[in-house]
């Protein structure tokens, strides 16, 4: 009834290496997955199936070979993901989908404060109150990731690889959105950063935000699922 | 589709070709840069970039195409249909350049002050006090030591020549900005301030830019969007991240995995 969050419809990914003699690696064929406002679906199968390679679609950072892919947006048509301009696809990370890659990219010389910070401040244009306020929501979540106070005014570049992570988990996440894709955001977590992570995102869906995520973690994925997709499906047929 | 009613583009370059002699430099290259849109042109040294870059910035005219500017009060016009003093006009109000080799865009024996006063000079602000008050604010925003006001670029380091050829151009806050490889030749912790600067700059301001570059990485981290350049045409464009992780044409992936992890 309700129409999906995100729908792909017959998805394909190929890549041609045109300076390796041109060869065609078929990494995806006839995907199909409906998510909703809410659902948390868990991508499974083996490394080199195509997880990764799904998300980077929705996100667009991949381009799809064939299929569709459509967004809903609030009070209009949903967006056509593999035909958005540049400009739309901006415009749709910056309002309707997050994605906590696996690894952080460092921006050199800002403090992990403002990276975080960063998603909410870019709304809050010059409005000083909106300014503090994604300061203070960004010293909150620094806090329940427990990254320790004296590093949140020092560029992350420098920080051990959990840290690194947890900044990018935080910047990605701080601003609610109504799809987050998530790749391994929990790989190089200790147990209780896990757990927070996992509390994170049942708060994120039960806020009505549709989550796709690829778990190593077999019991982070349990936690966290409302569906499980084995990607191995979305292989043409050998 | 689309999300609103989008403003029109800021500059619209449709069909710029040069050529010297036999040579082809540009071939028909068409795009487009909106209001607040950062656009890195990359490619290999010969590949067209500069010479792109000072065809639509109206330094040197191509042989044949067009480039329309969103003017503050006359919409869209062509640059090329202007009067030399026009042109010179836009270059020093709506817009700035800052060239690879800071010498060529600074008066190197006047002083910093000066320098970043000029622009304010030629739009007729003759009080000398402002002037220098905006001269102070800007080297702080460049993070130059106002101290150094009364001092020749001659005497600074190459980074500070570069964030004072940026304040020299932004002090008349242009909507576009064109940047010939404005990092290379400095130093990795130069550069990387200058990139974040430039980053933070282009936001604040909702600055439009041109940026060419051979620095896959210094694209990455400064455009939202990509024009790949080989032999005078553009081969790829798109969104910046779609464009370096899934190249989709022969050279761009040649280029992309050319380098150490942009």
């Amino acid at each position: 009834m309700t129409t999906p969050l995100l729908q792909l419809t017959g998805v394909a990914k190929r890549f041609t290496l045109h300076n390796q003699n041109g060869i065609e690696l078929s990494v995806l064929d006839n995907a199909n997955l409906s998510v909703s406002a809410g659902e948390c679906v868990v991508l499974d199968g083996p490394s080199g199936m195509g997880k990764s390679t799904l998300l980077k679609m929705i996100y667009a950072n991949y381009r799809t070979s064939a299929g569709s892919i459509a967004v809903a947006l609030p009070g209009r048509a949903p967006l056509e993901v593999t035909q958005a301009t540049p400009r739309e696809l901006v415009q749709l990370r910056k309002d309707t989908i997050g994605y906590v890659s696996q690894f952080l990219r460092v921006i050199p010389r800002v403090s992990a404060l403002d990276v975080v910070a960063e998603p909410l401040m870019e709304d809050a244009g010059d409005d000083p109150e909106a300014l503090e306020s994604a300061r203070e929501q960004a010293c909150a979540l620094l806090t329940r990731l427990r990254i320790p106070e004296r590093l949140w005014h020092l560029p992350p570049a420098t920080f051990s690889g959990g840290e690194q992570q947890r900044i990018n988990i935080a910047r990605n996440m701080i601003k609610a959105r109504p799809l987050l894709l998530l790749d391994e955001p929990t790989a190089s977590l200790d147990a209780a950063n896990t757990q927070t992570v996992i509390d994170l995102i049942c708060e994120a869906t039960a806020g009505g935000t549709a989550v796709v995520g690829i778990f190593h973690d077999v019991h982070v994925g349990n936690a966290g699922a409302t569906r499980r997709v084995n990607v191995a499906a979305f292989r043409r047929a050998a | 589709m689309t999300f609103d009613i989008s403003p029109p583009p800021l500059l619209q370059v449709r069909g710029v070709s040069k050529r010297y002699g036999d040579r082809v430099a540009l071939q028909d290259v068409s795009f487009d840069v909106w209001p607040g849109e950062v656009l890195a042109v990359v490619g290999e040294s010969g590949s067209g970039k500069s010479t792109l870059l000072n065809a639509i910035a109206a330094r040197s005219a191509p042989d044949a195409g067009s480039v329309q500017f969103l003017t503050r009060h006359a919409g869209l016009q062509e640059v090329f249909a202007m009067t030399e003093a026009q042109q010179r006009l836009l270059a020093r109000t709506d817009w700035g350049f800052v060239h690879q080799n800071a010498a060529d865009g600074l008066r190197m024996d006047v002083s910093a002050g000066a320098n970043v006063g000029e622009r304010l000079m030629g739009l007729g602000e003759r009080n000398y006090g402002r002037l220098r008050a905006t001269a102070i604010e800007w080297l702080a925003r460049v993070e130059i030591e106002p101290a150094r006001i009364d001092d020749a670029p001659r005497t600074f380091s190459g980074g500070m020549r570069q964030r004072l050829q940026i304040a020299r151009n932004l002090v008349t806050q242009p909507r576009l900005i064109f940047m010939d490889e404005p990092t290379s030749g400095l130093d990795v912790s130069v550069q990387a301030r200058l990139l974040d600067l430039l980053r933070q700059l282009t936001r604040k301001m909702q600055l439009a830019a041109v940026i060419v570059t051979h620095d896959l990485a210094v694209a990455r981290l400064l455009a939202h969007r990509m024009i790949v350049m080989q032999r005078g045409q553009v081969v790829e464009v798109g969104l910046t991240d779609q464009v370096l992780d899934d190249p989709q044409h022969s050279y761009t992936q040649l280029l992309v995995s050319s380098v150490l992890q942009p």
